[in-house]
């Protein structure tokens, strides 16, 4: 597994050809970029941050999952983090496989995973000023009774 | 006991830092820190309920539930939703 977090270009070519190996039938790459608008609001760049330690130990639990349920051989995740340019890429993930239908379901899986559960956020910076964007809501398991409480 | 509260995405805009020491009575729970910050929060005139309804907190790291018992010196991280990835609603 190849699991990072980083402030520079994610190299996609680089790891998706280390990625390969002689029983892989398939790899299955998904690169996450910066839009250039949020529902029509035109954005100038991104400020990723994290939870770095934390991020990092969900990302390889998550990767480790995957791996089980999926049946996959290989599974890399990288995310950016710091200012990002329209069309650059804050996250990468590569999977390999004998089979194309487990990488794609993988892929699929660990991005839309990702999402809700990995303590990463982006602050959007938009013309007229800056929002951190709305995340999508924890999974029932993760928020606790007591904040909704309070 | 003594705990190091770090705060994230806007929670960080909303307390103006990004973490703090807090003095808790030894047996306090998850649910009794998260109760005086957001009452703290909502003297600083900013009562986002919504916000707090969907706040998470892991305790060195992982994530964890309103009722566990906290220790000295333990790390807590109180987490709006989170938003990494790429953004799916147009994407």
């Amino acid at each position: 597994m190849q699991i990072a977090i980083t402030r520079d270009v994610i190299e996609s070519a680089r790891i998706m050809e280390e990625m390969k190996a002689g029983s892989d039938g398939a790899v299955c790459l998904f690169d996450g970029i910066v839009r250039n608008n949020t529902r029509g609001r035109q954005t100038l760049f991104l400020d990723y941050e994290a939870y770095e330690v934390m991020a990092l130990q969900q990302m390889k639990g998550l990767a480790a999952e995957a791996i089980a349920k999926f049946g996959v051989r290989d599974v890399a995740l990288v995310h950016r983090l710091g200012r990002l340019e329209i069309g650059e890429s804050s996250v990468l993930i590569v999977v390999a496989s004998a089979h194309r239908g487990a990488a794609f379901d993988a892929c699929r899986w660990l991005i839309d995973t990702l999402k809700k559960t990995v303590p990463i956020w982006k602050k959007e910076q938009f013309v007229d000023g800056a929002v951190w964007a709305d995340g999508e809501p924890f999974p029932e398991e993760i928020v606790p009774a007591a904040v909704v409480e309070g | 006991m003594r705990l190091r509260v770090l705060y994230f995405g806007v929670l960080k805009d909303i307390f103006g830092r990004d973490g703090e020491e807090v003095e808790l009575p030894a047996g306090s729970s998850v649910e009794m820190l998260t109760k005086m910050l957001r009452e703290r929060a909502r003297g600083g005139s900013i009562a986002a309920d919504d916000l707090w309804r969907s706040v998470a907190v892991a305790v060195n790291q992982e994530y964890v539930q309103g009722a566990v018992v906290l220790q000295d010196r333990d790390e807590v991280a109180l987490l709006p939703p989170v938003s990494g990835g790429w953004d799916e609603v147009w994407g």
